[in-house]
């Protein structure tokens, strides 16, 4: 891979460490005494920050996954350099669609 | 009565198979010693390449037992223990006939990586002060013993799941140029290097340092040449 995905790569990842385990926290210190909807709801509905790091997240996953299958597909299969660029482009993509969606459910006001 | 070796030669590449030959064994024999008694006294029409007998050339590289080796300089008795050998030719690049590959892509990385000197200054200017102990002249002594002979390039699974994928040995020389001070591209080695089958592929796994009949340590040089690509990104150099 170029040095520009290799860059993107390692940065995306040391983004993720921190990210995981805050998320992993969260969720530790979610499930104390049960878990519901309206909980969560509660605390992601209408709050920036909240929507601002998992936004982060998604987006850093996007980069970091597409990457990584990106060389997998190069390494493990004898798909042409198109193809594997197309797949991971489309990973990307998608990543971000579903992701963005699911952070815009939680933190907008609306009905999830 | 003589012991004898049980030799099993890879022949005829892809479509080939192996062939069994009794070889007389001896002391101080090595690898090359056997496969040339086999072309002398068994069965003339086996090909294989060799030149300087001495560890110098590079040329005489082949799979010994299920590892890339030069054989002039492996003995026998070192890998054959029990008095077996399955010899094979390299991997990772395409026989031409029995234990003869046809390095041509290796070389071509070579230039590909711009592994070699670009000069700055003609020889009518004053010569360049290289002191024997700054940090450049070390990194790059490190990395300028080698012979060429593609042990690493086969050793390589990186090499073997993607073929454009420069490699150890290209990207080895390049660091040593990139450390010569009196190289007058840096910035076009750098792009050389860092392109999309460049530095980055690297697994940093280190079966080409293990395997390296000189004891160079590619993996090294190329975790250099990622740090300087990346810090050339970074900085807009490139
Ligand atoms: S360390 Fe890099 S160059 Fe060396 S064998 Fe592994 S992938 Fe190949
Ligand atoms: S780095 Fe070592 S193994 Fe690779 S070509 Fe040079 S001498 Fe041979
Ligand atoms: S024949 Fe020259 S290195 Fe083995």
């Amino acid at each position: 891979m170029n040095m520009r995905l290799y860059f993107l790569q390692r940065a995306s990842a040391a983004i993720l460490a921190l990210l995981v385990l805050i998320h992993l926290a969260v969720i530790i210190y979610a499930v104390q005494g049960g878990l519901s909807a309206e909980e969560i709801l509660g605390r992601t509905r209408g709050n920036l920050g909240w929507g601002l790091f998992y936004g982060l997240f998604v987006v850093t996953v996007a980069i970091h996954g597409s990457i990584g299958l990106r060389g997998i597909l190069a390494e493990w299969t004898r798909l042409g350099r198109r193809t594997v660029n197309g797949a991971a482009w489309a990973t990307a993509a998608l990543l971000l669609v579903w992701g963005l969606r699911a952070v815009l459910a939680v933190v907008g006001e609306g009905a999830a | 009565m003589t012991r004898e070796l049980d030799v099993k030669i890879k022949r005829g590449g892809d479509d080939g198979g192996y062939e069994n030959f009794r070889v007389p064994q001896r002391e101080n024999q090595t690898v090359l010693d056997v496969v040339t008694w086999i072309q002398r006294e068994a069965d003339p029409t086996l090909t294989y390449r060799f030149a300087c007998r001495v560890g110098v050339c590079g040329s005489c590289a082949m799979t010994v037992n299920g590892r890339p080796r030069w054989t002039c300089r492996t003995h026998v008795s070192k890998v054959a223990g029990d008095g077996r050998l399955v010899i094979e030719p390299l991997e990772n690049m395409p026989v031409i006939k029995d234990l003869a590959t046809d390095m041509t892509g290796f070389f071509e990385k070579w230039q590909a990586a711009r592994g070699r000197f670009e000069a700055a200054i003609s020889r009518d200017d004053p010569l360049v002060p290289i002191l024997p102990d700054s940090p450049e002249r070390r990194a790059a002594d490190a990395a300028i013993e080698c012979i060429n002979c593609a042990v690493c390039y086969s050793a390589c699974d990186v090499v073997s799941w993607d073929q454009d994928y420069l490699g150890p040995a290209a990207l080895n020389r390049a660091w040593a140029a990139l450390n010569d001070v009196r190289d007058g591209d840096r910035a076009g080695l750098l792009r050389a290097v860092s392109g999309d089958a460049g530095c980055g592929n690297c697994h940093s796994h280190q079966s080409c340092a293990e395997h390296c009949p000189v004891e160079i340590n590619p993996t090294r040089s190329i975790a250099g040449l990622k740090r300087a690509s990346l810090v050339a990104l970074l900085k807009g150099e490139r």
